[in-house]
């Protein structure tokens, strides 16, 4: 924030500053957005099918990070225990198809069900806060797989396979594709449409300082517990699109991992915390290194890890949040800017 | 007397996740920082205990002061190169850092040690025991494991509250700004507590990987859980309370696997939000939400 000087110089216009938050250019990006989700639904029809596939990976990626950086980088809740509400996804869509469910209407009806149990736990998980909060989410995650595990019907401590949605692997793949691409958008373009409302608003405030929010009227508990309960229901959604995609569960253990969790974190850091666009580039990066160095075993992970330390400390906007601060481009406008006189924006306003 | 049995045995292992725990409480205490790579540094700990006797020959009881030496050090490096930077950037970032550590130490260990237990024999002190009668016995290796972590927290008490340095510490947890003023460099202080903090996980992470006779590398996921599950239990801000806190947790896991092998992580989880829902500021502590 910039204080500016109450001392007014001589000839200093005095005109009001105007607050925008980026006009007409505020429907082009959406709109951009829109039509290339459009242009990946065609895909199926123009590309080969192994193409399709591995965007699947990047769709859940996608998912997964939009749902961390809600949680951190808008209601400040660093969670480590996401996993608990992928896991519950891919197991509830088992449930979901043994009662007959298709996997669409299964993975909607899984998330609402997963929201339903991420409210109370949310009760617990509230009591704690910052690193503390961290590894509470991380304990309710081990305690939900360990539950599991105990349920013989869901395969217990083997995993489970899926029955496959049709016979033939073509229409499988392109199935499967739809459902990842729909869950991604709705994943990112709902948190556009949240963080726009008023309720967007209040967890900016909440985020920047939770007690200067709650002064100002915010209900500081109601809004992080929402976001909380949506981050899992989007959470869950990631982990149907898992189950789908992966047809069924290799093991719990796989399922509930906390590697998700530093995934998350990874991608949302790389990326750029607390913008919308930041987490898909943080996919993006994530998915293309492991495509290209997965190969080299686990030094690729003690390369992940390295890369998050060290943007955290000298980058610690992201990727997208320097390209934004630098440039003041966005694709899905939150913020609100001052423009001062000159019609220029004031990069030092928060987003 | 099976159950007085669990229940002995379960405060032998409680004494591990206390001291554990003791090093984890001073960071949060002191800096804020909620050090999400206690578990990893607790079992890198053990693997330099293990690798030192393996590979260059010192002798067991030795390996804790080459493990407590390794650490120390490393913790005065991390302090002063990623830390200190850290904690002026954001409340986020010292978490995303301890986080990233705890992501590259296990994997990095496994790369370079293979997933296989690197073995830390302690000889006939691991199964020598003092008959109680009655079927009842007292491991010595466990016995001196909690004499241990007894002496370590009434150490760090002592030093928090008897020594000059102590008092910095705590004033410096109080309000940095002001011992600033007083001519303390805040970051000689932060860097002290980071390298006893980091001392004290060494013994834990030697003394756990003698009990286990060896580690492996991804063991610090769960040493980390027991670590702050501990404190929560305890009460943060309390060191008595965070003896106490292992004590339980121990008896819970302890008592879990008594009733059936997979239960004793689930047993002790349970009791750790038991205490959350009914005790929130913990047995002893004054105030989780601090």
């Amino acid at each position: 924030m910039t204080i500016r000087s109450a001392v007014v110089t001589p000839g200093e216009d005095l005109r009001r500053p105007e607050i925008s938050r980026g006009g007409r250019a505020a429907a082009a990006g959406p709109a951009g957005a829109i039509l290339v989700l459009l242009l990946m639904a065609c895909l199926p029809y123009l590309v080969e099918p192994g193409l399709t596939s591995e965007l699947v990976t990047l769709c859940y990626l996608v998912t997964l990070a939009s749902m961390w950086n809600l949680l951190a980088g808008y209601a400040g809740m660093v969670s480590i225990g996401q996993q608990a509400y992928i896991g519950l996804g891919a197991y509830a869509l088992f449930l979901a198809n043994d009662h007959g469910l298709d996997v669409y209407t299964g993975t909607i009806v899984v998330s609402a069900v997963v929201a339903l149990v991420a409210w109370p736990l949310s009760y617990l998980a509230f009591r704690l806060r910052g690193g503390y909060f961290a590894v509470g989410t991380w304990v309710i995650a081990e305690v939900v797989r360990l539950v599991v595990v105990r349920f013989d019907s869901l395969g217990g401590a083997g995993g489970r396979g899926l029955a496959a949605v049709t016979e033939d692997p073509l229409l499988r793949r392109a199935f499967t594709y739809w459902l990842a691409l729909g869950v991604m958008a709705a994943a990112v373009l709902g948190t556009y449409l949240v963080l726009r409302s008023r309720l967007g608003l209040d967890l900016q405030a909440i985020r920047d300082d939770e007690t200067a929010a709650n002064s100002v009227g915010v209900d500081v508990t109601r809004g992080k517990r929402v976001i909380y309960v949506l981050a899992a229901a989007g959470c869950a959604a990631a982990g149907a699109v898992i189950c789908v995609d992966g047809l069924g569960v290799a093991s719990p253990g796989q399922i509930f991992g906390v590697q998700y969790s530093a995934l998350m974190i990874f991608m949302v850091v790389i990326g750029g915390i607390g913008t919308v666009e930041g987490p898909v580039i943080g996919a993006l990066v994530y998915f293309l290194l492991d495509k290209y160095f997965a190969q080299s075993g686990v030094w690729y992970l003690v390369i992940v890890g390295a890369a998050a330390i060290a943007v955290s400390l000298y980058l610690p906007r992201g990727l997208w949040g320097t390209l934004d601060r630098r440039s003041g481009l966005a694709i899905f406008p939150v913020a609100r800017r001052v423009h001062g006189h000159q019609g220029t924006a004031r990069p030092e306003t928060r987003t | 007397m099976t159950w007085v049995n669990t229940i002995l045995q379960g405060l032998l292992l409680g004494g591990i996740f206390a001291m554990a725990a003791g090093g984890l409480s001073l960071m949060f205490g002191v800096m804020r920082i909620a050090n999400l790579a206690h578990g990893d540094l607790m079992i890198l700990g053990g693997y330099a205990a293990a690798v030192s006797t393996l590979h260059l020959g010192v002798p067991v009881p030795l390996t804790v002061l080459v493990s407590m030496a390794v650490l120390g050090g490393l913790g005065y490096l991390l302090q002063r190169t990623l830390l200190d930077r850290a904690m002026a950037l954001s409340e986020l970032a010292p978490m995303m850092v301890t986080f990233g550590i705890a992501v590259m130490i296990p994997n990095a260990l496994a790369e370079v040690f293979s997933n296989d237990a690197q073995p830390l024999n302690i000889g006939a002190l691991g199964t020598a025991s003092i008959e109680l009668g009655g079927g009842l016995a007292i491991g010595w290796f466990p016995l001196l494991t909690v004499v241990a972590a007894v002496l370590v927290l009434t150490g760090l008490h002592l030093f928090l509250h008897r020594t000059q340095i102590g008092r910095i510490t705590r004033a410096t947890a109080d309000d940095p700004e002001v011992v600033r003023l007083m001519g303390v460099d805040n970051l000689k202080i932060y860097a002290l507590t980071t390298v006893i903090s980091l001392v004290t996980v060494a013994l834990a992470g030697t003394l756990y990987a003698m009990r286990q006779g060896g580690v492996t590398p991804y063991e610090g996921q769960l040493t980390v859980l027991f670590a702050f599950e501990t404190v929560v239990i305890g009460g943060l801000g309390s060191l008595w309370g965070t003896l106490a806190g292992g004590l339980v947790l121990g008896v819970a896991q302890s008592a879990g696997a008594q009733i059936s092998p997979d239960l004793p992580l689930l047993a002790g989880h349970v009791v750790f939000l038991l205490v959350l829902v009914f005790r929130p500021q913990g047995l002893f502590g004054r105030s989780v939400l601090a």
